[in-house]
């Protein structure tokens, strides 16, 4: 009698959510230095928050686009170095589906703190409160497409030297799209406008990127233990 | 359907001896359209009346930049047919056109930059399909980097193919996306770039630079596919009488 | 490059692929396993190719490589619950049952980066045991395994061929399988 395939994917989703938690780090290292980047703006530009404003939709999604980055860094790598990944390819349930809690339990462990921290930082950069909503959905879309997108890369990258450096130049050009219509959300609500528009389109690439993904992530799995 | 032409195709003997017979009829054709585009283009064609002499560079620069989408669709197809079929042969033309893809990316982007410089004033301008153009040639250094990152030869082309169809399927994603951010900020201005009106005479001369330029891609693929072909069928006997004769 | 293979296994059967270093043992087993592709050949499971529904193929196998597969950060309970509760649903009763008889009963709540390579053979072969899967692939699965664990794992071993299944076992030495006789192939 063999496992569910909703009962096998809520068990990785919980496992690795687990792990993440034992492992703080995993969670600390991207806010930590979403925060960082953040703060050498002002440093390096000007202190005057009514220059920073006009800046901030962009630094915002910037910062948190290489923060998301480096988390990327724990999607994998472990499961491929202790073994335990070859016998996710070999637990009889569809790779493909198993890739979706993975890919939600990393976004929960590395996104979601993200998102949840950027009103501080937003704040700091002088974005009015009226924006702060626009922000966080944009950027809770935005690091799911990265947490999705990036799978990709982590899997091609398993295991090889210099991964991680691969895995960024691999990973941000299929990040740009995502970018462009997050950063102009940001700045519209900035601008006390509506930005339906570009959310209603990183919507749709949010769908996109997470119902196509799981196939080119298990075959790069797959393709990685060969 | 018989497919066997198809299967002979992707035997490594077959199309090597195939192959080196048919880059001349590549090479030689390229070469002449090219030399009657660039003196159709550079010569005879008039000079444009809002641009003056300085739009002949589009005879360059536009077959360039075509060419290094049209090998990216060519990569992104044979890795895709390496995938599924598992011919090896597949995935080495997707190995031997992408430096060629990425020089022609560069290409269109230098050409696109000496364009801008007699126009605008600017080495640079972030011009939407410029831009497009940049990450192409990013994608281009991704896929040629995540090659040269892997030992064996076999993961390393199958890892190759699935990041050359995952960047096709974004490709319109991306060139959709930065269109609209170039729009958005440009307002009402003409796109930079666009080509002028064109009566024949300053046609032709394009057209043929534009076949000019796929057939030398033609041949140049051809000839770094049997490179190819060496560098992968090293120990096979085959190989070794071929090379003898 | 290994050329020329083939080998049959039925149930009740143990197989014991030799060879020395090098030679290929592991790869031969990925490939049994489905993580390798044949460029040449491939695999039958009762008659079809394992790339026909390879799912349903690896829900019969259990594997076990050189690594043991276990998270560093869970328990040993928390890995078995883990690993065979993604192939099928096991009880907390039969993971303690499983724990004793590997003699791990006093690590149940260790996490797994305290114990020692012999104890984490031993837990993977309890989730090996745990799987109830009908063919065990085993690589090594005697390294680390102090004289006691050896006797352990045969008996484990000879239990699951008295029940039915099959196994494919590579190793430097003949595995000694109590009650039965081992085939072998020789990759050298």
């Amino acid at each position: 009698m063999q496992t569910s395939l909703t009962q096998a994917m809520a068990l990785t989703y919980r496992g690795d959510l687990v792990l993440a938690f034992r492992r703080w780090e995993q969670i600390a290292q991207p806010v930590v230095f979403f925060t960082m980047v953040t703060t050498l703006v002002p440093l390096a530009l000007s202190p005057e928050l009514g220059e920073l404003r006009e800046i901030a939709g962009g630094v915002l999604w910037i910062a948190a686009l290489l923060a998301a980055l480096l988390g990327l860094e724990f999607m994998y790598r472990a499961d491929h170095a202790d073994g335990t990944l070859e016998q996710m390819l070999l637990s009889g349930q569809p790779l493909a589906w198993l890739v979706l809690p993975k890919t939600a339990a990393h976004w929960t462990a590395s996104g979601l703190p993200l998102v949840l921290v950027s009103p501080l930082l937003a704040i700091s950069l002088g974005v009015p409160t009226d924006a702060l909503w626009t922000l966080m959905i944009s950027l809770a879309l935005g690091t799911g497409i990265l947490s999705a997108l990036g799978a990709i890369g982590a899997a091609l990258t398993l295991g090889l030297r210099r991964g991680s450096v691969l895995l960024s130049l691999l990973v941000l050009p299929l990040a740009m799209p995502a970018l462009i219509f997050g950063a102009r959300a940001v700045d519209m609500a900035i601008h006390g406008e509506v930005a339906r528009g570009p959310l209603l389109l990183l919507g749709a690439m949010f769908v996109l990127s997470l119902t196509l993904s799981p196939v080119a992530v298990s075959a790069a799995l797959r393709i990685s233990q060969e | 359907m018989n497919w066997t032409w198809f299967h002979k195709l992707a035997s490594p003997p077959h199309f090597y001896r195939l192959a080196g017979r048919m880059t001349p009829w590549f090479g030689w054709p390229a070469f002449l359209l090219i030399a009657v585009g660039l003196y159709g283009g550079l010569v005879l064609a008039p000079p444009d009346y809002q641009q003056g002499d300085a739009f002949r560079i589009v005879y360059v620069h536009a077959p360039s930049a075509w060419m290094s989408m049209f090998v990216y669709a060519t990569m992104a197809t044979a890795s895709a047919i390496g995938l599924v079929w598992r011919i090896k042969l597949a995935h080495a033309v997707a190995a031997a056109a992408a430096p060629i893809g990425a020089w022609f990316a560069f290409a269109a982007l230098t050409t696109g930059s000496l364009w801008g410089k007699p126009m605008w004033g600017t080495w640079w301008v972030w011009d939407a399909r410029l831009t497009s153009e940049l990450i192409l040639l990013f994608l281009y250094l991704g896929f040629i980097a995540l090659r040269a990152s892997i030992d064996d030869r076999g993961r390393a082309d199958r890892a190759c193919a699935v990041l050359a169809i995952v960047g096709v399927i974004n490709l319109p994603i991306i060139h959709y996306s930065v269109n609209w951010w170039n729009t958005l900020h440009q307002g009402s201005t003409v796109t930079k770039f666009d080509k002028p009106s064109m009566p024949f005479d300053m046609l032709w001369p394009l057209l043929a630079m534009l076949l000019g330029f796929t057939l030398y891609f033609g041949a140049v693929l051809l000839t770094r596919l049997r490179g190819e072909v060496i560098r992968r069928e090293r120990d096979a006997s085959w190989l070794r009488e071929e090379l003898a004769r | 490059m290994l050329r020329g293979v083939s080998l049959d296994v039925a149930a009740g059967q143990v197989m014991h692929i030799a060879g020395s270093n090098g030679v290929g043992k592991t790869t031969l087993l990925r490939v049994l396993a489905g993580l390798l592709t044949a460029e040449q050949g491939g695999v039958n499971w009762q008659g079809r190719p394992i790339t026909v529904n390879f799912d349903s193929y690896a829900a019969t196998l259990a594997y076990l490589g050189h690594s043991d597969a276990l998270k560093a950060d869970f328990s040993a309970r928390e890995n078995l619950a883990h690993e065979v509760g993604l192939r099928r649903p096991v009880t907390a009763a039969e993971i303690d049952d499983a724990l004793t008889r590997v003699g791990l009963a006093d690590c149940r709540d260790l996490p797994a980066r305290v114990l020692s390579a012999g104890q984490h053979r031993r837990l993977a072969m309890a989730r090996v045991m745990l799987t109830s899967a009908p063919l065990w692939i085993l690589d090594e699965p005697f390294t680390n395994l102090d004289h006691a664990g050896v006797q352990l794992l045969s008996g484990v071993i000879a239990e699951h061929i008295d029940s039915g299944g099959a196994a494919v076992i590579a190793a430097h030495q003949p595995p000694a399988i109590p009650r039965h006789t081992v085939n072998c192939v020789n990759l050298a």
